[in-house]
């Protein structure tokens, strides 16, 4: 029994490689992994069959064969639809980042300086709609901007406007939209930051004479660096591939690289292209995935 | 001063914008026009309707038992997640272990969809599984994204926790496994309830991930409301909305107020055992002197 005992110690993985090993090991297969099948595929050709691709390689007449079709990039770089949705994506994304940090700065600061039990209330407050679908929220948004909604009734009725302006299906809707989804990312990492930071830096800028605004220009902004760095991150690297909010917001002119994606794989059912997509996206956001993991790192080892 | 004001201003403005259009959708549900726009008294009428959708009922049910799974795998691996990158500080690849554990909070979701679809159905025609998608891969696909959730909300815990109690259970010659059932889990039990919730919440929401790793007849409740949101605003979706919306603001505030009366009581707990403590080291010094 005691033989046996020792000799599934020895074959079983120690504790600290199983808690090591089990999350590594899922994060890997499904998460790592499935990337470079992307990017294999990316390589493969559209065909009719169950998968819709072809194999990038084959063992025939004893020779192995790697057939890699560079015909879904040249497509992306030829085609003008696949360019100005890029553009547009990274453009709304950028546009959106930049009105989120505007609005979600104040409101960051403005909890921060309230009292303890009071800061509480207002994070549930922001926290609460990040549960929720975004689908369902941007559906709200929907009814409110629509020709007959109730903004355009009520812009109406106040004699600003005297017919419906068209909001739903455009740009304007789908800056409307992101911003609105994605401002609470914006304030907590922001939050979290600006309530650390000590008060008697201010005070003592302020007995030497600084002005306010000098202040918050030269000391609360650059301590919020990795919470802003994080906030920007965010908001910033989903929007680039988001699907929702355009479909539903955005109108025939919204070109965004998330809904091209996706009509490519559903609708034209060419998972070669949507492959080859993904993997140009990925080459793009790679630099703020890695920007935002390094500031993630950063403010695990400033607290630890 | 003049700043101060500013910033709350900018706060109460933008809860407004938070909440105001979610606040119009749930009113409006209760309308009983069948247009959407124009105000025809109070009614119930469109969720007692739902009541007779099946179709819509059945990916109820198969969402919530997605959520479920999701939520208890989520809290395991996220946790351990978690705990791995906050107690074990050093082991080869740690760097691209933290970038694996955050980088799913960012990573766009059709880029996630598009991958792990291409995972399983190339683990299809190698092995075999899975034969066909459904439950399994949407549970699969959301537990990974939920993990890294979970994760970052009980690393901050962990972070946090005083490491001086645990090292105390390891001198007193608990072993690690014990330390971390009968010190860790219990101090961190709040976050690990929030973490739960959240990939409750998240998993019951997502659309795009589900969108592309299931397969037919296994439609979710966020795939059946946006292929009719898709064309257009209809009552019957303000109804199943306003529901979602009501059901995550309810459970979002009974996690807050449970982990908030749980922290107190944690607090009080310790308070009382220093309290205790302090009043019998002082005990034995009295004694003798009256004796």
């Amino acid at each position: 029994m005691s033989t046996f005992h020792q000799a599934l110690i020895r074959v079983l993985p120690s504790g600290r490689k199983l808690v090591i090993g089990i999350p590594f090991l899922w994060l890997f297969l499904f998460f790592m992994l499935p990337f470079f099948l992307v990017m294999k595929i990316s390589f493969s050709e559209a065909t009719v069959s169950i998968p819709p691709y072809s194999q990038i390689y084959g063992f025939v007449d004893q020779k192995l064969q790697v057939l890699l079709n560079l015909g879904n990039y040249s497509l992306l770089g030829a085609d003008e639809l696949y360019i100005s949705a890029y553009l547009g994506s990274l453009k709304i994304a950028l546009l959106s980042t930049l009105m989120c940090l505007l609005i979600g700065f104040p409101m960051a600061y403005g909890i921060s300086k309230t009292r303890k039990e009071m800061q509480n209330v207002l994070l549930l407050l922001i926290m609460m709609p990040t549960w929720t679908a975004i689908l369902i929220r941007v559906y709200a948004w929907m009814g409110i901007l629509s020709n007959n909604g109730l903004l355009n009734a009520f812009l109406m009725g106040c004699g600003l406007i005297s017919s419906p302006i068209e909001i739903l299906n455009t740009n304007t809707a789908v800056y409307i939209g992101v911003v609105y989804a994605y401002l609470p990312f914006m304030v907590l990492p922001l939050y979290a930051n600006l309530v650390k930071h000590d008060q008697s830096l201010l005070e003592a800028a302020s007995d030497l004479g600084s002005s306010n605004f000098n202040n918050f220009w030269k000391i609360t902004v650059p301590l919020a660096k990795n919470g802003i760095v994080a906030g920007c991150m965010l908001v910033f690297i989903p929007v680039v591939g988001e699907f929702v909010i355009p479909e539903l917001l955005g109108g025939p002119e919204t070109l965004m690289i998330g809904r091209v994606l996706w009509q490519e794989f559903f609708n034209n059912r060419d998972w070669p292209v949507a492959s080859a997509l993904a993997v140009v996206m990925l080459a793009i956001l790679i630099i703020p995935i890695v920007l935002f993991n390094r500031s993630q790192a950063k403010e695990m080892e400033a607290r630890a | 001063m003049k700043r101060f004001s500013f910033s709350t201003l900018m706060l109460v403005l933008g809860l407004l914008f938070i909440y105001l259009p979610m606040l119009i959708l749930v009113i409006y549900s209760f309308n009983a026009s069948k247009l959407v726009t124009v105000w025809g008294g109070w009614s119930l009428k469109w969720y007692l309707g739902l009541l007779d959708n099946t179709q819509l009922m059945g990916s109820v049910a198969r969402s919530l038992e997605i959520a479920c799974y999701t939520a208890v795998a989520a809290v395991v691996l996220g946790t351990l997640a978690a705990f791995v990158l906050t107690r074990v500080t050093r082991f080869k690849g740690r760097t691209l272990f933290g970038g694996l554990v955050t980088a799913p909070l960012v990573m766009p979701e059709v880029i996630t969809g598009l991958s792990l679809l291409l995972l399983f159905v190339a683990m299809a025609q190698m092995i075999g599984w899975p034969m066909e998608r459904g439950l399994v891969t949407i549970w699969i696909a959301h537990t990974t994204f939920c993990a890294a959730y979970v994760a970052v909300v009980v690393s901050a815990r962990l972070r946090e926790l005083d490491l001086s109690i645990e090292e105390a259970a390891m001198d007193l010659g608990a072993r690690p496994l014990k330390v971390f059932f009968l010190i860790t889990i219990p101090m961190i039990a709040p976050s690990l309830a929030a973490g739960g919730m959240m990939s409750f919440a998240l998993s019951l929401d997502d659309l795009v991930l589900a969108s592309f790793v299931s397969g037919p007849g296994s439609t979710t409740l966020p795939m059946e409301v946006f292929s009719a949101v898709r064309l257009g605003v209809k009552p019957e979706i303000n109804a199943v909305a306003s529901l979602i919306l009501m059901a995550v603001s309810l459970m979002t505030f009974m996690v807050w107020y449970f982990s908030r009366k749980a922290e107190a009581n944690r607090k009080r707990a310790i308070q009382e055992a220093m309290d205790q403590t302090a009043s019998e080291t002082w005990q034995p010094q009295r004694t003798p002197a009256t004796a």
